[in-house]
């Protein structure tokens, strides 16, 4: 097994399921009927695309490794998505943001990712950059929405923006795997994404009359098992019932 | 697609989509390949239409029923991803019998598909055929869909979105 293509799958996996979990917990509670659905919908390609990874990570672990066994069996430090991803929910606001900071930065990824010299990772892309194309618009409209809105709409992204800024940076500081699987033509460098995905977040705000902040401080070690203290209550709630009723598949 | 068995297509022909159950999976253009092995052994590759549609797990055990009622026990089922599926895969049959069901068809995806933002793909309500349609949200009822309302018949209905 080459090692950092299993681990670069699951960092796509990864990234894919717990940001997908975390939209899903809005389920029932959206602010309207129709954005409910919306972003369970979301929640639903985001969780089609984490099982597209997890299979291809089973199948290159081998060793009876299974898509469940990798998503509801491995414990906070064997995860390697990104801290954006797991941070809480807040307001509608803030769950706007973070979808917008992670949607354009997986549309940036997977274009990129589509000419892989990895034929399956470059199929997963491929099809997952279909959806995240929709979800992009989404979360573009949304953020412009609720930025260029009303006094407490706009008190409120800036909330969010304040949080969740620092987590951005490390989207783009590639962790051991990223940098091995982009020398061997696996993978784009990320930190050449950064440009590109700065330019697109300023446009947007630009409309959304939202501030760009400094870079300044990045928070990172998601990538390599560090994760903040909210991935472990999302691990106790998404893996209750493997853990009580071993061996339930999807 | 020319060179799949027409008995086999005929077959795959009554299996309809669990979650909208007019179009057969042959309709919906998921059907890639079918490869027979000998000794009414056959292989049928088909694509996914989204990642997380739940409905794939059901297309596949509905493909087996059917294959196993006409004397094929033994079928292996392939999912491939890539090319990726697309509505332009949709049979014009198929989009003509998703009208007459009441959900709006995809449009061919070369005029829209666009993401400019708070832009409308023009969608022709499917009860009256009028222009004067508005979207009420991008994402319906099932991963497929986008919710449309019909400002002359003030019908809602359900976006088969391009993709």
């Amino acid at each position: 097994m080459k090692e950092h293509l299993f681990k670069y799958t699951l960092h796509l996996a990864d990234n894919a399921l717990i940001l997908g979990h975390r939209n899903s917990e809005w389920c029932g509670h959206g602010p309207a009927l129709e954005q409910d659905i919306a972003i369970t919908n979301i929640s639903l390609d985001l969780i089609g695309q984490a099982r597209n990874f997890f299979q291809y990570a089973a199948a290159l672990y081998g060793n009876r490794a299974t898509e469940d066994s990798l998503a509801y069996l491995r414990d906070a430090r064997d995860f390697t998505n990104c801290l954006l991803t797991e941070q809480q929910n807040g307001d509608w606001g803030k769950t706007i943001l973070r979808q917008f900071f992670m949607s354009n930065y997986q549309s940036l990824l997977y274009d990129q990712l589509q000419q892989s010299k990895d034929e399956q990772l470059a199929a997963i892309s491929a099809k997952a950059l279909k959806e995240v194309t929709y979800h992009l618009k989404w979360s573009n409209e949304w953020v412009i929405r609720l930025g260029d809105g009303t006094d407490e709409s706009h008190a409120r992204m800036l909330k969010a923006l304040n949080d969740l800024w620092p987590y951005n940076g490390e989207l783009f500081i590639p962790a051991p795997y990223e940098v091995q699987a982009f020398e061997e033509g696996i993978a784009p460098d990320v930190k050449t994404l950064k440009n590109n995905w700065l330019n697109k977040v300023a446009t947007i705000f630009e409309e959304a009359k939202l501030p760009v902040p400094k870079e300044g401080f990045s928070q990172t070690g998601g990538k390599t098992g560090l994760h903040t203290e909210y991935l472990g209550y999302i691990l106790a709630d998404m893996q209750y019932l493997q853990r009580t009723y071993p061996n339930n598949t999807w | 697609m020319v060179a799949m068995s027409q008995k086999i297509l005929n077959i795959l022909a009554q299996v309809p989509d669990p979650e909208v159950p007019v179009l057969s999976v042959l309709d919906l253009g998921i059907i890639r390949d079918v490869v027979e092995l000998g000794d009414h052994k056959i292989e049928i590759i088909i694509t996914p239409t989204y990642t997380g549609c739940p409905a794939m797990d059901a297309i596949a055990t509905n493909i087996r029923i059917e294959m196993a009622a006409h004397g094929y026990g033994q079928v292996k089922i392939t999912t491939a991803l890539s090319p990726a599926w697309t509505t332009d895969w949709m049979s014009e049959e198929g989009k003509q019998k998703l009208k007459s069901y009441g959900i709006a068809p995809p449009l061919p995806k070369q005029q829209t598909c666009r993401s400019e933002l708070f832009s409308e793909e023009a969608v022709p309500c499917p009860h009256c055929n009028s222009y004067h349609t508005n979207r009420i949200s991008e994402f319906g009822s099932t991963a497929c869909k986008a919710l449309y309302h019909c400002q002359d018949c003030k019908e809602p209905f359900d976006y088969f979105k391009c993709h």
